[in-house]
């Protein structure tokens, strides 16, 4: 960056314009990239600080799908016989909770992260988008330490990983660009109104159960499939299932949910974006 | 040609007054803005009498190697300024061009977090400020060394002293070495050793080339760093030249005298059946007085009335008044009261005026606040005006020292004896020239 501002600085040409009319483009790579190591230092606060004074640590990473599951198991499984196509259920409704844990745990963190870091946002200048960025990286450590209890009981049931199952990191980053567009939209939306962060939960429950986290989409009529698949998480969560298990993958299905998932991350980097610039006033 | 580092032009700032309609009346009212309230964008625009312009129409250029003052009453604009210019906040007309890398030091020690350690800490803290973390690498020792902490650096920050936490918060910030630096009254931390290495930084900082910004209310401290000082009020730029100059017509009291001295009675608690109507700070013949020499006598004219409309009979008798004299930013530096010994008991009548003296010397020169109290003891909250009075202490009549005395280093004005023990066992009085 010095080594550029040398150039640019002798040319006389300004460094940085400000005026109120902000006609800055959506992403600025020479900034992001500038404040990589911003990235990587809050993402780290996130995960260090995260269970600091705890008992039980990361272990709350893997409780809560895992307890969840124990319930859904239980319940859902056993008393009320769901049908998991095929699976045991305890495997079936993991490998729904695993991305589900990640996707509602990381726009929880992005959707709040803004109002979070109100100390920041009005003392320093850096790229606001880091803030609900560094929220979803933070959030995948969890789902990493999360996965490993998945092997576990995939060994217990004696079900071995399918070749497809490298699928899960491309699968990942799709969850995480749906969690990131949607947690800046709220991120952006809670700092005018804090009526955001407690619709966030209750939104988060609601959702769950729009996806097919602990009951099979078979159960959805199939003509409601392809509405159902406008939901970013439908058509992620098969394919985790599908990619582990090794069964077929509904492309069609994954296909409008990633398209869904982009557009959602779409409208949500430019809402944020156009409201930015008034968080230091708004928050 | 002189280089441009900063350049501001017809920069202003609106601010809109929150909560610009009245306030609900009853329930149902409050329900319903509640409920329209994510929806009240949609409707008319609001009135313009709710806005505030934080700045109005600044322009100053900055030259590259220039350290620039900006100094001010609070709410003058410095720091929307500093904000605009650091791109905190957007500024709602004109332009500034900033012709380099640009780091801002608007508070020490933003982002630090207790949690982590003194080492964690420099870099979240200095990654925020807008370093690489090569950078930080390579300035690790310096900034350790600077702060003294380096027995405790891989200790959490929370168990850390305020002290050595500052110290630690400033050691990060001074290291941030970007062309353009603003700096915000950082240096109003730390114990008197720190804030003397604070300044020699500064001055290092300022003597490098680099293009510095600066705002602060210590002015002695502003005319050694800054050559060039801007004054602002109510968001205008009222005057610009070399710092001295500057700070001499920030210094000298306002002759109108209309921003203080004058009774402000909107910051008013308390029950009420009695108040205080009036507060002054007078001269020797009982007219208005401003900016007098911290060596004098203050005299404050004091007016108390039992508010009207409560029953005949009712009298001052048995109050309790005190007056708390604070700094200007609001730290009670000394309580007065009538039930001192030296007081006098409030008289059996509806309405009173009642004189203070406080014998000089009384405060170091600066601005001071009076809040006003009446109380009945034990019992009730009368009447409590915060606020009440702003005044300006001058610089002494009579010689003091040969140096500036201002509120950086206490807000009492005192004169110690001073002896010498060693060598002499003798005490000499250094104007009794050996008598």
């Amino acid at each position: 960056m010095s080594v550029m501002l040398g150039r640019d600085a002798g040319a006389g040409v300004p460094w940085v314009v400000i005026d109120p009319t902000s006609s800055r483009p959506l992403v600025e790579v020479r900034e992001l990239w500038h404040y990589r190591d911003l990235l990587y230092f809050l993402t780290w606060r996130d995960i260090s600080v995260r269970y600091k004074q705890t008992v039980l640590g990361f272990l709350w990473a893997i409780l809560q799908p895992f307890l969840t599951m124990v319930v859904f198991a239980i319940f859902l499984g056993r008393l009320a016989g769901m049908p998991s196509d095929g699976v045991p259920y305890p495997v079936f409704s993991y490998l729904g909770l695993l991305p589900w844990t990640y996707f509602s745990g990381a726009v929880t963190r992005a959707g709040t992260s803004v109002v979070g870091n109100a100390h920041l946002l009005t003392r320093v200048y850096f790229p606001r988008v880091l803030v609900p960025l560094s929220a979803t990286l933070s959030a995948l450590v969890d789902f990493a330490i999360a996965s490993l209890v998945l092997g576990g009981l995939m060994a217990w049931y004696g079900i071995v990983p399918a070749r497809t199952a490298v699928l899960l990191l491309p699968l990942a980053a799709l969850t995480a660009l749906a969690a990131t567009g949607i947690g800046m939209w709220l991120a952006a939306l809670n700092v005018r109104y804090r009526d955001v962060q407690y619709a966030i939960p209750f939104l988060m429950q609601l959702w769950m159960f729009a996806t097919p986290v602990v009951y099979p989409t078979s159960l959805v009529p199939a003509g409601w499939q392809p509405l159902f698949a406008l939901n970013p998480m439908t058509g992620i969560i098969d394919a985790y299932r599908a990619a582990v298990l090794g069964t077929a993958l509904d492309w069609p299905s994954l296909g409008i949910s990633a398209l869904s998932a982009a557009v959602l991350a779409a409208l949500g980097a430019w809402q944020f974006h156009r409201m930015e610039q008034s968080f230091a006033d708004q928050v | 040609m002189s280089a441009l580092a900063i350049r501001v032009q017809g920069l202003s700032k609106r601010y809109r007054i929150g909560g610009a309609a009245p306030g609900p009346g009853h329930l149902r009212e409050a329900l319903m803005d509640i409920l329209a309230a994510p929806f009240r964008r949609f409707g008319r625009p609001r009135a313009a009498a709710d806005d505030f312009w934080a700045l109005r129409d600044v322009s100053f250029d900055v030259q590259r190697g220039e350290v620039l003052g900006i100094i001010g009453r609070n709410g003058a604009g410095k720091s929307t300024a500093l904000k605009i210019i650091s791109r905190i906040t957007p500024p709602t007309a004109g332009r500034v061009e900033l012709y380099g890398r640009i780091g801002s030091l608007l508070e020490v020690g933003t982002g630090f977090h207790g949690d982590l350690t003194g080492r964690e800490n420099i870099y979240l803290n200095g990654t925020i400020l807008g370093m690489r973390k090569w950078e930080i690498d390579r300035k690790f020792d310096e900034i350790v060394a600077f702060a003294g902490v380096e027995a405790f650096i891989d200790t959490p920050v929370k168990r850390y002293s305020s002290g050595m936490y500052m110290r630690l918060a400033f050691a990060v910030a001074a290291h941030l070495d970007t062309e353009i630096l603003l700096v915000d009254e950082v240096l109003a931390v730390g114990d008197l050793e720190f804030q003397r290495k604070c300044l020699g930084k500064m001055d290092e900082v300022a003597r490098t080339g680099r293009t510095v910004l600066f705002v602060s209310h210590n002015m002695a401290v502003m005319r050694r760093l800054c050559g060039r000082g801007i004054l602002l009020d109510r968001g205008r730029v009222v005057t610009s030249g070399t710092m001295d100059t500057v700070a001499d017509l920030y210094v000298r009291p306002d002759p109108a005298g209309e921003a203080g001295a004058r009774f402000d009675p909107r910051d008013r608690h308390g029950v009420g059946w009695a108040q205080v109507t009036d507060a002054r700070i007078v001269d020797d013949q009982g007219g208005p007085a401003q900016g007098i020499p911290c060596d004098a006598d203050l005299l404050i004219d004091l007016s108390i009335e039992v508010t009207d409309g409560m029953p005949a009979g009712t009298s001052l008798r048995g109050l309790v008044v005190e007056l708390i004299i604070c700094s200007d930013d609001g730290q009670p530096l000394l309580s007065l009261m009538n039930v001192d010994d030296t007081g006098v008991a409030l008289p059996d009548a509806r309405s009173c005026r009642v004189l203070v003296r406080l014998p000089g010397p009384t405060f170091v020169p600066g601005r001071y606040r009076i809040n006003t109290f009446v109380g009945v003891p034990f019992l009730q909250h009368v009447d409590e005006v915060s606020g009440a009075l702003t005044f300006e202490v001058g610089p002494p009549a009579a010689p003091w020292r040969p140096y500036e005395l201002y509120t950086g280093r206490g807000f009492f004005c005192r004169k110690a004896e001073w002896t010498c023990l060693q060598p002499t066992a003798i005490a000499l009085r250094w104007n009794e020239t050996g008598a």
